[in-house]
Order: structure tokens, then sequence, then C-alpha cells
């Protein structure tokens, strides 16, 4: 059984509410997304225990309700935040170790070495804080986070102030961070592109309420959701498996719910999981296989499953590929092609996206 | 000139009742001034007001209404004086009473404006790192608040020292017990001993500079957190 964080919160502010009730798997990385105002930050902060409201517990263990509260500085929560929030006053080494010398000694389950190893931190140490670059920074404040042998991670918007170059290093860290030391995260952000290849479980939050909630497949291929999603990142995000690099023709070939796939080559080895995200843009759909020579390297057989609603003078459709796969065609194809859920279909994939690379 | 004539009595006084005086302002001040740096509380503007009144009171007012108070029938005096058999007024510790009060803005003030500048988040980090709140107002607080404790040190110790007319209300002018060096130099004033006043001036005109240079260097030479 997996176990849950379980949480509902209400805070009224003037002007803005949060209204949530959420069972999450407290295991994974989990993305709270949604536009600025949307109550990420508020949401965080009340899992962290800086909000006095609702109810919330974790693997069984209760953190707060009617009769309990039990404060930040005891919950085994850890926090990074948009800026570092690294202590000025104190070097990297001092910075590492401030949680660690205040977590009890039967709770320290991680130690300086491991976490300098897990996200390099070895040679800065000795340095002072305004000698560190933003990615050293944001990686320091999360060892120091870490450090405090947290129960579940909490992180504001950790990248927002990098430029790609520094996202892209810090990135793996995370992913190093929930996989190696086995640290259920929470990630909050209003960027999709900087967590599609991190994101397990996905929160989208509107105007202080939960639109949907669920695994990263279902959430993102739910043809209602393009408005929050937004348009450029409408589509599925699929998990595959790597069968074989074609050297020759530069070309991965990958195994999806038994049908194929091909991508440029990847430097990934056979066996393991590759992350793809098909705009729903990117797939026609043809009723009949096709006859003769196609350049189109990448055909799925499918089912229709649903049509949405129109979009201006095009309309998506949900496909069944064995996962949900979406399809965004024109008005005048669907009236051509006389679409009806059920229906076999074959989706031409024009163009496939590795999720690293869209940063 | 006959320097052996000055009376170091005043001088010594003086610097006394000015090192006690911040010391007392910075342990009262620190919770004043944190309180109005975070609290949402409507009496805020009140308690900031009241704190701010030194500074705008004419010092012979406030001497009066803390004469009264210190006094043998006022609401402080009078219990002293039940307890220990004399009242505050005219007394150097009626005098340390009387700076507190007088000098307070000068600590408060300051104090206010950094913890301000240092804001809650600093707070909020130290907790979600295990830190309780007395732990992370020592561990993190109070060293990112130096530049603002040495302005509040240094203010209210200057002040104290210059303050005459609060003094001469409560203290009166009685060697050795409040008789300080503002009030020595209008003695002598008032005597024709130029050369005794002039001593005593242009030493504390020269300390009061100094003092301020020294923080001022030191103050720039204090890194300024800008995490």
């Amino acid at each position: 059984m997996t176990e849950l964080l379980k949480a509902a919160f209400k805070v009224d502010y003037p002007g803005f509410n949060l209204d949530i009730d959420l069972q999450l798997p407290a295991s994974g990385i989990t993305v709270v997304f949604g536009p600025s105002g949307s109550g990420k930050t508020t949401l965080l902060r009340c899992l962290a225990g800086l909000e006095k409201s609702g109810k919330m517990e974790i693997a069984g263990q209760v953190l707060q309700d009617e009769n309990i509260f039990i404060p930040v500085n005891l919950r085994a929560i850890g926090m990074v935040f948009q800026e570092s929030r690294l202590f000025p006053h104190l070097k990297v080494r001092d910075n590492l170790l401030y949680g660690y010398k205040r977590t009890p000694l039967n709770s320290r389950r991680l130690h300086l070495e491991d976490i300098g190893r897990v996200l390099s931190l070895e040679k800065l140490q000795e340095r002072s804080i305004d000698k560190l670059s933003g990615g050293e920074k944001q990686r320091v404040a999360l060892g120091r986070a870490l450090l405090t042998s947290p129960k579940l991670l909490l992180m504001d918007e950790p990248l927002a102030a990098l430029d790609a170059q520094r996202k892209t290093e810090i990135i793996p860290f995370i992913r190093k961070v929930e996989k190696e030391l086995s640290i259920p995260i929470i990630y909050v952000t209003h960027s999709m592109s900087e967590v599609l290849q991190l994101v397990d479980t996905m929160v989208i939050l509107k105007d202080g309420k939960v639109v949907k909630y669920g695994p990263v497949g279902k959430v993102f291929s739910d043809i209602q959701l393009r408005e929050s999603i937004g348009d450029e990142h409408s589509g599925a995000v699929l998990d595959t498996t790597v069968l074989e690099h074609d050297t020759d023709y530069g070309i991965t070939r990958l195994d999806f719910m038994g049908q194929e796939l091909s991508v440029p080559i990847q430097d990934i080895s056979p066996g393991q999981v590759l992350r793809v995200h098909i705009h729903s843009k990117d797939v026609s759909l043809a009723t009949q296989p096709p006859e003769g020579l196609t350049s189109v390297l990448n055909i799925l057989k499918t089912k229709v499953r649903k049509i949405g609603e129109n979009v201006g003078y095009s309309v998506d459709i949900e496909l069944d590929a064995g996962r949900p796969l979406l399809a965004t065609i024109t008005r005048k194809s669907l009236s051509n092609l006389n679409l009806r859920p059920g229906q076999s279909i074959y989706a031409y994939i024009k163009a496939i996206r590795m999720v690293n690379e869209k940063l | 000139m006959d320097v052996s004539s000055l009376d170091v009595g005043p001088i010594w006084l003086t610097l006394q009742l000015a090192g006690i005086t911040v010391m007392i302002l910075l342990t009262l001040g620190t919770p004043i001034a944190w309180w109005l740096a975070h609290t949402n509380s409507k009496m805020r503007v009140g308690i900031e007001a009241v704190v701010a009144l030194p500074l705008v009171l004419p010092p012979t007012v406030l001497g009066f209404y803390l004469l009264i108070l210190l006094g043998p029938n006022g609401w402080v005096g009078g219990p002293v004086q039940a307890i220990t058999g004399s009242p505050l007024s005219f007394t150097f510790s009626g005098l340390l009473f009387a700076s507190t009060l007088y000098s307070l803005p000068f600590v408060v003030q300051p104090l206010q404006s950094n913890f301000e500048s240092i804001g809650s988040t600093p707070l909020e980090t130290a907790a979600s790192l295990g830190a309780s709140r007395w732990d992370a107002f020592f561990s993190v607080i109070l060293p990112l608040s130096r530049r603002g404790y040495l302005t509040a040190t240094v203010l209210g110790f200057a002040h104290t020292l210059g303050e005459f007319g609060v003094v001469l209300m409560v203290g009166g002018n009685i060697p050795g017990k409040t008789k300080v060096i503002s009030i020595e130099i209008y003695d002598r004033v008032e005597v024709m001993e130029y050369t005794q006043a002039h001593i005593l001036s242009a030493g504390l005109l020269l300390f009061s500079f100094l003092v301020l240079l020294m923080v001022y260097s030191i103050n720039k030479k204090l890194p300024v957190h800008v995490s």
C-alpha cells in the first residue's frame, strides 16, 4: 500500500481563497502547477505549517487538525525557495549543517558526506555565500534542507531565478534526491516545461481550487485542461522503453505499449525509460494505414475515446493508444473523418519531443 | 590654565549613566522594536507614537512629568519609597529611569528598521530547518543585525551623554549623584569659569566626533547582507 499525504486547507485572505482537499502519494515527485495567484505558494505554506488552517497528515501521522498543530520547526519537512535564502553570515558548510545540528540524533538519516556527494558540494564547503553562482546557491539550499532528513521536501519554484543552463544542471539532482534518498517532493511551479521530466503526480490549481490531480499521463491528456496547461504544452506525456539504437540512421527505437516509436538517437541504454511529449497539434489522424510509402516514421493504431469541444476552428480528440494520446484537428477534418467514440483510427505523429530538451 | 582643578566626577558619572542606560535600552528596546516590526496589531501606531514622543517634546516637559512620576507621591516614586525608604527623584536610579525613556526612540527606531529590513523570511527559513523562535533569533537574526545594534548603541549612548533638561529637572545638581557633564558645563559658565567649560565642551565634542567616526567606518567595513 502506498503511503498517502492527506491535506485539506481553507485559507481566506482579502481577495483570495484557498480551498483544497487532496490525497497524494507520499512518494515520487508531485508537481503543483498553476498560474501566479492560483494559490500554489499558499498551499505550500500550509503544508509547511506556516499557516494555521485545516488538516494534514502524512503516512498516518497527523501534523495538524482541529486539536493538533505541530509547528514548522518540529515537522521534519524541508523547504527550498525560489531565492536560495541561504544565511549570508555563515559559510556554505555552516549553512548546510544549520538544520543538521538541530535534527535529533536518532532522526538523522542523511549526513554531510552523502549529501555532498549527491549534490556535488564537496568543493564549495569553505566558500562564503556571496562567492556562489545562482545554481550553486540552489544546490546548497537543497542540501541544507535535505540534511534535516525530512519526511517531505517542499520546493517553491526553485529554478525560477536561474537561466536555462543552470536549470539543466539542477534538474538531475532533484531526480536523484527523489530516487536515491527516497524523499517525496512537492514541487510548485508555473513553468510546465521545467518539470515535465520530473513529475510523477500532477496537481493543477486555479483560483485557489484544485482543477485536477492524478498521475501525469492522465492529467496531461485530459482534453478539458488545454486552458490550464497552455496551448504550447497541450498533448500527451508518455513513458516509453528504449528498445535499441540504429546508429546508421541515428535513430532510437522505443516501445510504447507494444507499439513502436522512433526518435532521433538518444544517449540512454536499452531497457531504460524515456519520457516523451507528443503535442496534440503534431498528431494527424487517418482512418487507413498508409498505402504505399510515407515519410512519417511514427504511426500508432488507436481508438477514438472522446471528442472535445470546439476551440475556434479546431477540436481536440482524445485517443486510446494503451495510454491516452491527444490530437488537435480542424473541424473540417472532423467532419470529413466522421469520427465517433470507439472508432479505430491511425495517429500519424509528426514530431516527438524529448522532455529534457525543452527548457 | 588649571587642569588639575577639573573635577572628573561628572565625567565618570556621565559615562556610567550613558553606559548603563544603553544596556537597559538594548534589552528593553529589542522586544519593543521586534514587536513593532512584526505586529499587525492596531496598537502599533499608538505605541510607535509614544516611543517617538521624546524626539519632539521639550526636555523640560518630559522632565516635569518624570519628576512628578518619580517623586514621593508619584506612581513610580511612591512604591519605590515604600520599599527603599527614598523616592527616585534626585537619585542616580531616577536619572537612569529618565534617561531610558528619553533615549528610547534612539535605540528602538534603528532596531525596528533593522528588523523590518530583515523581514520574516530568515525566521521562517530557520524554522523550516528546525530552529525554535529563540534559537532562530540568536543564530540568524542577531548576527544579521550587527549594523542595526551598532547604530542603536551609539545613538543611545551619545544622546544620553548630551541630555541636559531632563537631568536637571529629575536629578537636580547633586555632585557625585546626579551632576553630569552637561550640567557641570552650565555651572562653570554661570560662574564665568570659561576655561573649565571649554575643556569639558571641547572634550565632549571631540569624544562625540570620534565615536561617530568609528561607527561610520565600522559600518562601512561590515558586510551588507543582501542575499
